[in-house]
């Protein structure tokens, strides 16, 4: 129970609905107790919800593409501007190529995928250099917090996580690419931990597992609530100590280079915030650039990091590659919704994996807290706008309760003290004690599900590109299940790596590194009367007016390639 | 965590230029709504990833404070210095052990300065993840790898103690390294993890695989929904479902 001081902390017109939270609490910590749960949905009514309330169905979210390769496929209209674009001015006004860099493997991107993959290429025998946009390691990666899945106890088997993979994302993904997610999962958990990343274990070694949404085993590992954290800083510290790798932090891939034979050939950089490119000549490419949260698709908030951009989507696109399942994005149900300085960030699923409960205004559950995420967030959209049963925030937003504080009745005194230490201080050193105060939360936009197609051995349709993690498409199908994006980006940033270096050894070198793929594409433009304004890859998102030329030691002008809004 | 009851603004000095923002803001959203545009000193803007490290002071309090811009509320009269850079010690390791070293002191001799750690407390006082930074320095000067994994685990390397460490000790460098050897050499191997590698590396699943391969889209829309779950309270490797045909 809160105390009222902490009550206080509330807005007024919140506490009756937190007093009636209160008041439920035990029964309902006593039927969790007797093995009773929420009644969980039968596909068809998933599907009705789905189509309902989930953001993607939402009227005009989604137009067709009108060019390019996946012409006629719908995506979120704000990737539409992107991917239907001109290069950036910096691009528009090169008049010649020249080669600053040669490398054997060239990594755009330095999150998870990235750095597995070029820790792969440099251990086959390559020289390596990882371009990133941010720091080394600044990514989402970094920022998962939940866990990884992985097949590796007894009750458990890749059968059974395949199987959950394909029902979570509604048997749509791409069969050859899940086999191998699952079947490599116990190989890459054991790399890992043979790298000296932590993870929870009990005193025997074994691992400490949980369930996610739509998971029939507990099969989430995880290192406290900041495995992402872990597992960046790990493989950024291994992949330091390979003498072969090169990093250029705050150097962002803008386009692809392209031989004459359409093989990729290396990439244009542009050093961030300076104004200047760089072009890099490779004997094969990887991209790992990441997702797109920070596109704010429908104005919703976002859980991803600063650079979440969309940028690789945009310059694989405009090279002719393909792209899939990009009609669904990822919203995560419990993004935050008050304090309202912290809107979209994340409330892990792993509060609700320990059972907490998602709670209307009146205190009722009403919805299973452990459905696949696109279904539990249809279901808060659903009981906040049609039944108008959510709680309202001081700036008019709406928000369902995560019942936190239940999870030390349930597992005991000190649970969430020790299960997600990074949490809990952070919010304790906001005066928010997560043993007793419930969160208000509401759907944010989290992860992109599709992306480029790929093989399973990570290549794409581009002689010479290989590409892994959340920006390509079909491991997941129309939707991730928790976990196993931590597991996707290993498993093929690992390949793409090892795939990269075969390719740069067999093949050496390409032809003269150009643009002639820009070229085609924006014929296609006009040919297609798509007139647009807009030029990208965007790199980051620009917040709040900015009006003036800013210099000094962190501000800068701001560039008409940006994107705009307001978030936090 | 205010109610807002009313709009009230604070004033804060960033780059040498005052500025009136509203209370409710982090520092780094404020800065951005006046108009800065970061390029460095951004990450993940979640307080996981140290990149956005400031060091402030507010009026005339004499206390200098480190935080995170992307989780610190704005104060009146805070005066703000961000830490866009820092030039950091890393001592490149490979993660080996040769056979006359111990796991504590492969630690200590990479990072032999935490031995002219002078107990001054500084870094414990700014550390904004709340770390006992000290404490864990202790323990890697003696060699106690276990304990300064624990202490140190929510370390989001922001550099703040390092800056202002007297002993130029890099602390959060060396916690990595004290991280990765405990986990490596220390901390118990998982067992089941080899048993369920074996089975992979024999195939046993090959077989299976194919079977669901063949099935199609109805028949495994019926399997899953015929998924036993596994109980929330079992303890792992302790559980079996009843049907047994896809392990
Ligand atoms: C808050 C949060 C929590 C999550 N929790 C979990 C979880 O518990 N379990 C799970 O499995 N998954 C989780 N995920 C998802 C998972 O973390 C990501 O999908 C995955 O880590 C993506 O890895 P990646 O390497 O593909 O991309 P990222 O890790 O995002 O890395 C992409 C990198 O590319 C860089 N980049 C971008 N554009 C360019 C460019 N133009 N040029 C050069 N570099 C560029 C970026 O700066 C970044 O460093 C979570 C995600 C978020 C945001
Ligand atoms: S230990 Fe040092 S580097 Fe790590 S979070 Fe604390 S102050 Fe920052
Ligand atoms: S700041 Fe340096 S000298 Fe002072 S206690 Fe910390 S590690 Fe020791
Ligand atoms: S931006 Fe990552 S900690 Fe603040």
């Amino acid at each position: 129970m809160m105390t009222s001081e902490e009550m206080m902390r509330f807005p007024e017109e919140m506490r009756p609905s937190l007093r009636m939270v209160e008041q439920s609490r035990n029964d309902r910590v006593a039927a969790v107790r007797r093995g009773e749960s929420y009644p969980s949905l039968s596909l068809t009514d998933r599907e009705a919800w789905l189509e309902e309330f989930h953001p993607d169905y939402s009227y005009g979210g989604r137009r067709a593409l009108r060019v390019g390769p996946s012409r006629g496929m719908e995506v979120p209209v704000e990737l539409a501007e992107l991917l239907e674009s001109k290069p950036r001015r910096i691009v528009q006004q090169l008049r010649r190529i020249e080669v600053e860099k040669r490398v054997d493997v060239l990594v755009i991107g330095g999150g998870g995928a990235g750095t597995a993959a070029a820790i792969a290429a440099a251990e086959a025998g390559q020289s390596v250099l990882i371009a990133t946009k941010l720091r080394h390691g600044d990514s989402n990666t970094l920022m998962a917090e939940g866990g990884i899945q992985v097949a590796d106890h007894e009750c458990d088997s890749p059968l059974q996580h395949f199987l959950d993979v394909l029902g979570g994302g509604h048997f749509t993904n791409d069969r050859d690419l899940v086999e191998i997610l699952v079947t490599e999962g116990p190989l890459v958990l054991r790399w890992l931990e043979e790298q000296g990343m932590q993870f929870d274990k009990y005193p025997t070694g074994r691992m400490k597992v949980r369930h996610g949404g739509g998971t029939s085993r507990q099969r989430l590992h995880s290192a406290g609530d900041v495995t992402g954290l872990e597992m960046m800083r790990v493989l950024q510290d291994h992949a330091e100590s390979l003498e072969t790798i090169e990093t250029l932090p705050f150097h962002a891939a803008i386009e692809l280079l392209t031989d004459e034979r359409g093989r990729a050939v290396g990439a244009l950089l542009e050093q961030v915030g300076k104004n200047r490119v760089m072009a890099v000549q490779a004997k094969s490419v990887v991209l790992a650039t990441g997702g797109f949260g920070r596109l704010h698709v429908q104005s919703f908030p976002t859980s991803n990091h600063y650079g979440a951009t969309a940028d690789g989507l945009v310059i694989a696109y405009r090279a002719g590659l393909p792209l899939r399942d990009l009609e669904n994005s990822q919203f995560h149900p419990t993004g935050i919704a008050y304090p309202e300085s912290k809107t979209g960030l994340l409330i892990t699923e792993k509060f609700r994996g320990l059972g907490a409960q998602l709670l209307n205004r009146h205190g009722d559950q009403f919805v299973f807290s452990l459905e696949p995420r696109d279904v539990t967030t249809a279901a808060i959209i659903r009981e906040c706008k049609e039944y108008d049963n959510g709680v309202a925030t001081p700036s008019d937003g709406r928000g369902v309760w995560l019942d936190i504080p239940m999870i030390e009745l349930l597992h005991g005194r000190g649970t969430i003290e020790k299960e997600f230490p990074g949490r809990f201080k952070e919010f304790m050193h906001r005066g928010i004690d997560l043993r007793t105060m419930p969160l208000l939360s509401y759907p944010t936009l989290h992860y992109q599900n599709g992306g480029v197609s790929i093989t399973p051995d990570a290549g794409t349709d581009m002689p010479g590109l290989f590409a892994a993690g959340e920006v390509t498409g079909g491991v997941h199908g129309k939707n991730r299940l928790m976990g196993n994006a931590l597991l996707e980006i290993l498993v093929f940033g690992l390949h793409a790596g090892r795939s990269a270096a075969l390719f740069s050894q067999e093949m050496g070198e390409g032809g003269y590194p150009g643009l002639s793929h820009l070229e085609a594409f924006l014929s296609d433009l006009d040919e297609r009367s798509v007139n647009t304004n807009v030029t990208a890859p965007s790199l980051l998102p620009s917040y709040g007016p900015v009006e003036w030329p800013l210099t000094g030691i962190n501000g800068d002008r701001r560039d008409n390639d940006d994107l705009t809004g307001r978030f936090s | 965590m205010d109610s807002l009851e009313t709009v009230k603004t604070v004033d804060i000095i960033y780059d040498d230029v005052s500025y009136c923002v509203p209370v409710d803001r982090t520092v780094l959203s404020a800065l951005e709504e006046v108009g800065i545009h970061f390029i460095r000193s951004v990450g993940c803007r979640g307080g996981v990833c140290g990149a956005c490290t400031i060091l402030y002071r507010v009026g005339s309090d004499y206390t200098l404070k480190a935080a995170l811009m992307c989780q610190e509320m704005v104060q009146d009269g805070m005066s703000i210095l961000p830490l866009p850079f820092f030039p950091q010690r890393k001592q490149p390791h490979r993660l080996d052990l040769p056979e006359s070293e111990t796991p504590d002191y492969r630690v200590l001799n990479h990072y032999p300065e935490v031995n002219g750690c002078i107990m001054c407390g500084e870094c414990t006082r700014l550390c904004p993840m709340g770390i006992d930074v000290m404490g864990y320095v202790g323990m890697v000067k003696r060699g106690d790898l276990r304990g300064a994994s624990e202490e140190s685990f929510t370390c989001v390397q922001c550099q703040a103690c390092a800056l202002r460490c007297p002993a130029q000790i890099s602390q959060p460098n060396a916690a990595m390294m004290a991280r990765r050897y405990h986990a490596r050499y220390q901390a118990p191997q998982a067992e089941h993890l080899s048993k369920a590698i074996e089975r992979i590396e024999s195939k046993a699943f090959d077989a299976g695989f194919r079977r669901l391969r063949r099935l199609d889209e109805d028949e495994l829309r019926a399997l899953y929904q015929r998924r036993e779950r596994e109980p929330t309270d079992a303890h792992p490797g302790t559980w079996l479902p009843e049907d047994r045909s896809m392990l």
